[in-house]
């Protein structure tokens, strides 16, 4: 489960002084459920993740992820979160088998036991082929199973994606679409971020919507469409951040 | 911090670099070639350089002395220079270097001779020119002999004995040991060429292993991982100093190879060209490196590896591409070049004070210790205070780590 609490988070800027990158963001996620977390490029988006994933501490606020506070057990944390972002890449002179194993090593796992889900997630992912080929050389359909294969190597309750079909083909992106549900459906806690309204339309079983740091509107499609009187996503989501005009 | 976790970074770190090409190239390909190749191109160019010089005959021209017969047949006859025939043009000639000197000869100077009082010879050079100078070296022998003939003719005429001119004589006598003469010519530049060679050597991969892969986003991944930064950092830090020892070691040892080796050959080159003083004195300055003395410059050396590691890491985790990096770093190879050139200068010595400057003090406790001498405090003293530079520069690589403004600088 994930509970963030009035997760803030602020940058100082030299010219604009401080940035609330999140501001007083609060929602809660069920495990078997995605939220989806829909904005613009510089919405929060990726800093709200991040927090999260505890690569940023909370400047105030906190969360609750699968049991663990991040701020005072981040480590825990990271132990129970598979994360996946389109910035999160694979060491090029490691081969796709090396990378995983180097991931479950670092969670703690037995060189049996990293033998033994790579076998399971080769078989899953259809990855046998290029398993112990160099990452570098590899196309972006298997750059991103092996990304996939790295944040499921320790089997987390927790799947944080932040916009991990950004520059993928269609077939990718359908194929990552896909692996998010089959995550849902095996009971993770799973939430999505992307500017996208399709893919949020297809996954997403609660939508929130956040703009300039502020999480504005939080419901589900329907509730969502209920709310702004619009059946398109598109037009709700601009009513929700208050017109085209403002940035 | 956790064992396990730093040695499972630390193995990956080096597998990845063993398999970086740039990384293999700074730290073991280029520390274990540059030395030889430095030393056998050097050598066969100065030795070449040397021989040439010394196999041709300087060409000299004589300018006026038509009333000195008997000096100009004595020039015409020497072997080791060739008079050519005066021209007007001989200054620019000599600047041309078509001829080696010139050497004027004044009106009656034969005739001044004879009455006791001759005025004095020029010799025309290009002062700082080595075949120059060796022509002029052969002018001055000549007239050198001819003045001692002179005297010893005047001398005779008035039945005075030799001797009376050279009341007493003097000599030089060498009471250093073997080692400090060597360990002074060449310990100098050994702990120079070391500090260089530690600094290099961590370069390549502390960029690699931080702004390198922040540049490639494998960064962020690693930081999802459950391990906890410092272990990361250790880790990380710790293949930096591997790269920094091994291009430390690699190079002396191919250093000592090449001196022996390379000493040996030079001396039998030279040996043959009748030449042997300048390859047996190479040969003789290696024999006189005192063994123990490289064990500890060793010792002393591995705590600056640490500093330089870690500092260069914690420049280098600034950066957001390879290239910055780059752009950082590289500039600090001056600051470290200058204490390292001050320590090579002849004539500085250890002092309390000189003892705490980092980089200097290595390099000029490295010349001592290479020459057989060991000053035990400043000994202590200067690994002590590496180890407290070393501990802290590690700290603030720690704390930098842990930093989000520095790992994910915008």
């Amino acid at each position: 489960m994930i509970e963030a609490r009035h997760l803030t988070k602020t940058f100082r800027d030299k010219k604009r002084g401080e940035i609330y990158a999140a501001n007083d963001i609060s929602f809660r996620v069920q495990p078997g459920q995605i939220y989806g977390l829909l904005g613009a490029n510089g919405a929060g988006k990726t800093t709200t993740l991040r927090l999260l994933a505890t690569l940023l501490k909370p400047t105030s606020g906190s969360a609750v992820i699968a049991g663990f506070d991040v701020a005072a057990e981040p480590e825990k944390v990271r132990a129970h979160v598979g994360f996946l972002a389109a910035s999160t890449a694979l060491y090029g002179r490691l081969t796709a088998r090396e990378m995983i194993t180097y991931f479950g090593q670092l969670n703690g796992l037995a060189g049996a036991e990293i033998k033994l889900r790579i076998q399971r997630l080769a078989d899953a992912l259809d990855m046998h082929e290029f398993l112990d080929r160099r990452c570098e050389k590899f196309s972006t359909g298997m750059k991103q199973k092996t990304s996939i294969a790295r944040t499921l190597i320790h089997d987390p309750a927790v799947m944080i994606f932040d916009e991990p079909t950004l520059g993928l083909d269609v077939m990718t992106a359908r194929a990552i679409v896909r692996f998010v549900r089959e995550c849902r459906d095996r009971g993770k806690t799973v939430i999505y971020s992307t500017h996208v309204m399709g893919e949020v339309e297809k996954l997403c079983d609660t939508i929130g919507i956040i703009h300039d740091g502020r999480l504005l509107a939080e419901g589900t499609l329907a509730e969502l469409r209920a709310r702004y009187g619009e059946q398109d996503l598109e037009e709700v989501f601009v009513k929700a951040v208050g017109g085209e005009g403002k940035k | 911090m956790n064992g396990s976790h730093i040695a499972t970074v630390y193995l990956k770190e080096l597998k990845d670099s063993l398999r970086d090409r740039r990384t293999l190239l700074s730290t073991i390909v280029i520390p274990t070639l540059v030395m030889p190749l430095l030393f056998f191109a050097f050598g066969s160019v100065m030795l070449k350089m040397d021989q040439q010089a010394r196999a041709e005959t300087p060409t000299v021209m004589i300018i006026a002395g038509e009333d000195s017969p008997a000096v100009l047949a004595r020039l015409r006859a020497d072997a080791k220079i060739r008079i050519v025939p005066t021209t007007a043009d001989w200054r620019q000639r000599i600047s041309d270097k078509k001829i080696r000197a010139a050497v004027e000869i004044p009106a009656s100077f034969e005739a001044g001779l004879g009455r006791g009082a001759a005025p004095s010879v020029t010799i025309y050079n290009y002062s700082g020119e080595a075949k120059s100078r060796l022509g002029v070296e052969q002018l001055e022998r000549i007239f050198r002999e001819l003045r001692e003939a002179t005297v010893e003719a005047r001398l005779g005429e008035r039945g005075v004995p030799l001797a009376l001119t050279k009341p007493f004589e003097t000599k030089r006598e060498n009471v250093a040991p073997a080692e400090k003469v060597g360990g002074n010519l060449i310990g100098g530049f050994i702990p120079y060429i070391i500090i260089i060679l530690c600094f290099t050597g961590a370069m390549y991969p502390a960029m690699d292993l931080t702004a390198g892969e922040k540049e490639r986003g494998t960064m962020e991944t690693l930081l999802c991982s459950p391990v906890a930064r410092v272990n990361i950092v250790l880790g990380k830090f710790l293949m930096v100093l591997t790269a920094s020892i091994a291009t430390m070691v690699l190079s002396l040892v191919s250093m000592s190879v090449t001196f022996v080796a390379g000493g040996s050959y030079f001396a039998a080159k030279a040996a043959a060209a009748k030449g042997a003083a300048a390859g047996a004195a190479t040969g003789a300055m290696i024999s006189m490196i005192d063994p123990v003395g490289v064990i500890g410059v060793f010792a002393m050396v591995l705590p600056v590896a640490v500093f330089f590691s870690a500092v260069i890491f914690t420049v280098a985790l600034f950066a957001k591409s390879y290239k910055e990096a780059q752009s950082y770093v590289a500039p600090m190879i001056f600051v470290v070049l200058l204490p390292a050139m001050i320590g090579m200068a002849p004539g500085i010595e250890l002092s309390g004070r000189l003892a705490l400057v980092p980089i200097l003090n290595l390099s000029l406790v490295c010349k001592e210790m290479l020459s057989g001498v060991w000053h035990w405090h400043y000994i202590a003293l200067i690994f002590g205070s590496s180890c407290v530079y070393a501990a802290a520069a590690l700290a603030l690589a720690v704390k930098m780590f842990s930093r989000e403004s520095v790992i994910f600088r915008a």
